[in-house]
C-alpha cells in the first residue's frame, strides 16, 4: 500500500539537507506549501460537490441540470465562480459593519478547519492530534456563530429569525453528533484520528459492532442537520425567510457561505467515512489474506474519495426527497428520539464491547 | 524563535481583543471580542502543548459559553444594551488600579515563590497521550479528580432542571 510519508519525507528532507535551511524556515515553507494544498483542495472539491448536486437535483427532478456550458454542462460552475467573483459587494445600512464582515470568515474558518483533519490517505494527514475527534467537534462549533452573526450584521428580521433557527438547531444536533464520534471513540479506543483508522485494519468499524450500524445512520442525520442540508435547510428556508441569515450578501461573502455549506457536507461525509467505513483503509476481510492483498493495490486516496462521495450521494438523495420539517418537529427529533437513542445505543455499543 | 514569534502574535490578538472588548459601545461587538480572546488563549493551549485543554477551551468557551452570551443579548431587547456609555470617574480609576496591582503582585509571588518556570524547563515538551488525561479525571486515587467532576456533573443536571422549570409552561388545566 502506498504510504504517502514518502513524499512529505523527501520534501522535509530536501528543504533542511539539500538545501540546508533551518528548522525554522523549513517549518515555515512546509506549512505554507500545506495551507495552499488545503486551501486548493477545498475549492476544487467544493466545485466538483456544486456540479454533482445541480446534476444530482436534476435527475431526481427528472430533468437534465446545466448542459449549455462545456460538453455535459461541466464549466457551468466555473462561469458561476467568475460571476461571483466580480460581483459587487455591498453593505446594509445601519447594519452592524464589522460583524457583517467578520461572520463569513468564521464560517470559512471553521469549515476549513474541520476540513483539515481528514486522512487522505496512509501517511497523508494534515492535522493529527491526539485528541483529534474531539477537537473536529470543537472546531465545528465555531460556525454557528458565523451563522448567528450574519443574522444579527445584517439588520434583516428575516436573517434574524433564520440565525436563531440555524443556530438553534445546529447546537441541538451537535449533542448527538458528539455522541456519535464517542461511540467510536470507545470502540477504537483512541480519539486520534489516525489512530482510528488503523484500528479498523482487520474490520470497518461498522462490521465490528452490530450497534454501531445505529450510530452511523443517527451520524447522517444529525451530520445532515449540522450542515444545514436536506430535510433540515430551514435555516435557510428559500421559499419561507428568502435564503435565510445570507439574504443581505454579494459577491464573495455570499460564496463563503456558499462554500462552507457544501465542503460542510463534505466533511460530515468525510468524517463519517473515516470513523465508520475506515477511511483510506481498503477493506480487509480477515482470514482472506489474498483478497486483502488484492484490495490492498487500489490507493488509499481513491478508497477515501469512493466512500467519501458515496456518503456525499446520499446525503443528496434524502435531500432531493423529502420535504422540509418545521422547527419544533427538527427539535422534537433530537431532543425526544435521536439523543435519548443515541445514549440507549452508546450503553449497547459499550456493553457489546466490555463482553466480547 | 518560532515559538517566541506564536507568542509574540497571540500576545498582540488576546491583549489587542480585550482592550476591543472593553471599550467598544455595542455588546454584540463586545462579545465577538470577547470570542477572540478565548481563541488566543486556546492558541497558547496548543503552543504549550496542552492539546486536550486547547480543544476543550474551544469548545466549551468559544463555542459554547460564547454562543450562550449571544442568546441571552438576543432575548432582551436589540435596543437597551446598545451604546451604554459610562464616564471615567477618579475613584472608579483608582480601585480599578488597585485591583489589578494586588492581582499583579500576587501572581508575581506565586510564579516568583514556586519556581513553574524551572520546573516547565525541565519537562519534556511533548503532548500528554488522551489515556493518561481521562484517567486521571475519573481516578480516585492521588491526583485524580473523580470527586469534582461528579460535582460538577450534579451542578450541570441541577442547572438544567432549573432552566427547564424556568422554561416550561404551566399545564392548563
Amino acid at each position: 500500500m502506498f504510504d504517502f510519508s514518502i513524499v512529505t519525507k523527501w520534501f522535509d528532507a530536501l528543504l533542511t539537507q539539500t538545501l540546508g535551511l533551518s528548522s525554522f524556515w523549513s517549518i515555515l515553507i512546509e506549512c505554507v506549501v500545506v495551507g495552499v494544498l488545503i486551501l486548493t483542495a477545498y475549492a476544487l472539491i467544493a466545485i466538483a460537490l456544486i456540479f454533482m448536486e445541480r446534476k444530482v437535483c436534476a435527475y431526481f427532478q427528472c430533468r437534465l441540470g446545466p448542459m449549455r456550458v462545456g460538453p455535459w454542462g461541466i464549466f457551468q460552475v466555473f462561469a458561476d465562480v467568475v460571476k461571483m467573483l466580480i460581483k459587487e459587494i455591498f453593505t446594509v445600512d445601519k447594519a452592524d459593519k464589522l460583524l457583517y464582515c467578520i461572520a463569513p470568515f468564521l464560517v470559512i474558518v471553521a469549515s476549513v478547519g474541520t476540513f483539515s483533519f481528514l486522512p487522505w490517505n496512509k501517511g497523508a494527514h494534515i492535522l493529527d492530534f491526539n485528541v483529534g475527534v474531539f477537537m473536529i467537534t470543537a472546531i465545528s462549533s465555531i460556525g454557528v456563530l458565523g451563522v448567528f452573526l450574519a443574522g444579527w450584521g445584517s439588520n434583516n428580521k428575516y436573517s434574524v429569525i433564520s440565525a436563531m433557527r440555524g443556530a438553534v438547531m445546529m447546537i441541538s444536533y451537535e449533542m448527538s453528533l458528539g455522541l456519535c464520534l464517542i461511540s467510536s471513540v470507545v470502540v477504537t479506543g483512541t480519539m486520534q484520528v489516525s489512530g482510528i483508522v488503523e484500528a479498523q485494519n482487520s474490520a470497518w468499524l461498522i462490521f465490528q459492532n452490530p450497534f454501531v450500524w445505529i450510530a452511523f445512520l443517527i451520524f447522517l442525520i444529525s451530520g445532515n442537520a449540522e450542515a444545514n442540508r436536506g430535510p433540515f435547510d430551514l435555516a435557510e428556508a428559500e421559499s419561507e425567510l428568502t435564503a435565510g441569515y445570507h439574504t443581505e450578501y454579494s459577491g464573495m461573502g455570499f460564496g463563503f457561505y456558499y462554500l462552507a455549506e457544501y465542503l460542510n457536507l463534505f466533511v460530515i461525509s468525510g468524517i463519517a467515512a473515516t470513523v465508520f467505513l475506515g477511511g483510506w483503509m481498503p477493506l480487509h476481510i480477515s482470514g482472506l489474506d489474498s483478497f486483502n492483498n488484492v484490495m490492498d493495490l487500489i490507493p488509499g486516496v481513491v478508497w477515501f474519495f469512493g466512500k467519501a462521495f458515496f456518503v456525499v450521494w446520499l446525503l443528496m438523495w434524502v435531500k432531493w426527497t423529502y420535504p422540509r420539517l418545521r422547527i419544533d418537529q427538527i427539535l422534537k427529533l433530537e431532543w425526544k428520539y435521536l439523543m435519548p437513542l443515541m445514549l440507549l445505543v452508546l450503553v449497547l455499543i459499550t456493553t457489546f464491547e466490555a463482553l466480547v | 524563535m518560532a515559538n517566541l514569534v506564536m507568542f509574540c502574535i497571540l500576545a498582540v490578538v488576546i491583549l489587542g481583543s480585550a482592550f476591543m472588548c472593553v471599550m467598544t459601545k455595542s455588546i454584540m461587538r463586545a462579545a465577538t471580542f470577547l470570542l477572540f480572546v478565548l481563541f488566543g488563549v486556546a492558541g497558547i493551549y496548543f503552543l504549550l502543548d496542552y492539546t486536550f485543554l486547547g480543544a476543550a477551551q474551544i469548545s466549551v468557551y468559544a463555542g459554547g459559553i460564547t454562543m450562550m452570551y449571544i442568546f441571552a443579548i438576543q432575548l432582551v431587547s436589540k435596543r437597551t444594551l446598545q451604546n451604554l456609555v459610562e464616564r471615567f470617574r477618579g475613584s472608579r480609576v483608582c480601585q480599578g488600579l488597585l485591583i489589578s496591582v494586588v492581582g499583579l503582585v500576587t501572581v508575581a509571588v506565586v510564579l516568583i515563590k514556586n519556581q513553574f518556570i524551572n520546573q516547565a524547563l525541565t519537562v519534556a515538551d511533548v503532548e500528554v497521550p488522551m489515556n493518561q488525561i481521562g484517567a486521571a479525571l475519573v481516578g480516585s486515587e492521588k491526583y485524580g479528580y473523580v470527586l469534582p467532576f461528579e460535582f460538577i456533573s450534579l451542578f450541570l443536571l441541577a442547572c438544567i432542571v432549573g432552566a427547564i422549570m424556568i422554561a416550561r409552561k404551566e399545564d392548563k388545566k
